[in-house]
């Protein structure tokens, strides 16, 4: 259990998943850009151009660590080489937050760069708490859990996943990350309410928003299958449940992803500009 | 009803294994569109890597066959580790031995130039020697020196013309590749790595300084090919020497 008061956290403003050939652009105009977001495995290399653009952008801004690769639901042990690497990163870095995600992609030594899906059991809610406890002892610090896309379930889970996430947050101290994409392409897939969703969720646990684009598909039955690909604009439904969670929670760090078919600046400033009404929404 | 870890990465890997029971729809149906979704994932996001990694043996064989390539490469050869900047190691061996490639003679040696210069990219940043120390040094002297050698510089080498098919597929004015043997050093004097021409006996001499040879131990090494000041002109004009003791 570690302790939960350390002085690391995003401010309450837009923040967007940092690309390199946005560099120039968000050096020189920012607008009501926050912070950013990297994602940890990118900046895992020994030296070169991208840890120390990563320097200078932290000069600038706080910054956000979210990890992809941690296999923090593995049925095996984490992975030493890259919780090392982990260590490593956030103890030069010095980050405003560290996040990952409920999920796993090593098993057996192979990585599959994908995020799987868990069944919540007590099992699992034991072997997750485990490595999340592993984790923050090891990094010295509270990392935020991000809530999954759901496309399927398993026959035998035994609760629902935010009572999962409640009761991780309470066994370990760790936060939470609450993507409202992933809980609007979750609830269509699984045929439950997003708004209810949001209602179960612990939000006080909640250190940062995500926001993101999803595509369009149907399953066997023709049952809608939104899949979750960070490769467009965010829709106009998330954008309300963004504004349901706000009024709920009060201002949060929201973040724009957008990591596949990666638009010019402009078009990302103007996703940014509108998280950034949203929170004044909630706040005038 | 316990769907394992193994199950499940057993059946994402292979398109035509049964969904393992177990996993459902919201009605409790079987969920086997839905578990497309995750094997498609896998197979998109590691061919995506493996297409940016190799652009040069990507161009050469075309991208139709690249991606089913890479489809093969991928089961064969998943990631042992979350580090995808670094996916595709296996590559060059996989080249030689794959029956539809074994026969491109040159593709291994390609897929290694398109490693090191990713290699070269992320290695660590070091400050060049003084060139002055070596100038100054007396014959015999310089024969006992040691140099090291920045982490960024590799070398390749092979029988096909490989630095003028790599130009040749990343420039758009090189001249058309003519067949004899050539070897490459990699460098990284900034923050992008650079290609060179240089003959076997440079890049041997090369490795085995890597390998904390003297001076005098890594001509040893080389044959009579071997044009010292070139060498060491290079890799002091690149940056590519840290220390020199």
């Amino acid at each position: 259990m570690l302790d939960a008061t350390q002085n690391h956290s995003l401010p309450a403003r837009p923040g967007v998943g940092y690309k390199a050939q946005h560099y120039s652009d968000i050096m020189e105009n920012p607008g009501p850009l926050g912070w950013l977001e990297i994602h940890a495995e990118n900046y895992m290399g020994d030296g070169g151009r991208p840890l120390a653009q990563l320097r200078h952008l932290a000069e600038r801004f706080p910054i956000s660590v979210h990890g992809v690769g941690l296999s923090i639901g593995g049925e095996g042990d984490l992975d030493a080489d890259h919780l090392a690497r982990l260590k490593h990163l956030i103890g030069w870095l010095n980050p405003a937050s560290f996040s990952e995600h409920l999920a796993w992609s090593t098993h057996d030594s192979h990585f599959f760069n994908d995020l799987l899906p868990l069944p919540y059991t007590e099992q699992t809610l034991a072997r997750v708490a485990t490595h999340i406890n592993q984790v923050q002892d090891t990094v010295g610090r509270q990392m935020l859990l991000e809530n999954p896309s759901s496309y399927l379930a398993f026959a035998e889970s035994t609760m629902s996943e935010t009572d999962f996430l409640r009761e991780l947050t309470q066994r370990t101290g760790c936060g939470l990350l609450l993507d409202v994409n992933n809980v609007f392409v979750s609830a269509t897939n699984l045929k439950t309410s997003p708004q209810a969703y949001i209602d179960d969720f612990p939000l006080e646990a909640v250190g940062e928003v995500h926001l993101g684009g999803h595509d369009e598909d149907e399953d066997e039955t023709g049952a809608p299958l939104l899949i979750d690909s960070h490769g467009k604009a965010v829709v106009d439904p998330v954008w309300a449940l963004l504004d349901y969670t706000l009024a709920k929670s009060g201002p949060k760090p929201l973040l724009i992803e957008w990591d596949t078919d990666v638009p010019p600046w402009p078009i990302l400033a103007d996703e940014i500009t509108r998280a950034d009404r949203a929170l004044t929404l909630i706040t005038s | 009803m316990t769907v394992t870890q193994s199950a499940f990465k057993a059946a994402v890997l292979d398109p035509a294994a049964t969904v393992p029971t177990g996993i459902v729809n919201p009605d409790g149906a079987a969920a086997s569109k839905r578990f497309d979704v995750y094997r498609n994932n896998v197979a998109v996001s590691l061919s995506d890597a493996l297409e940016s990694a190799f652009p040069v043996v990507r161009k050469l064989v075309g991208d139709e066959f690249f991606r089913a390539m890479a489809g093969v490469y991928l089961r064969k050869h998943p990631p042992k580790t979350p580090l995808m900047m670094f996916y595709g190691d296996a590559m060059p061996q996989f080249l030689r031995r794959f029956e539809p490639t074994k026969s491109i003679g040159y593709l291994p040696a390609i897929a290694r130039i398109e490693l090191a210069m990713r290699h070269a990219y992320h290695a660590k940043d070091v400050a060049p020697a003084d060139a002055q120390a070596l100038t100054t040094l007396a014959s015999d002297a310089l024969m006992s020196t040691k140099l090291s050698i920045a982490p960024a510089t590799q070398t390749v080498t092979s029988d096909f013309p490989i630095h003028a098919i790599y130009l040749a597929n990343t420039q758009a004015d090189a001249p058309k590749p003519v067949m004899q043997p050539q070897a490459v050093v990699i460098t990284r004097a900034g923050f992008d790595p650079q290609i060179h021409l240089v003959n076997a006996a440079a890049a041997t001499c090369i490795e085995a300084l890597k390998k904390g040879q003297s001076l005098g131990q890594a001509i040893a090494t080389a044959d009579d090919t071997l044009d010292l000041g070139t060498v060491l002109g290079l890799l002091l004009a690149q940056g590519a020497v840290t220390e020199i003791y």
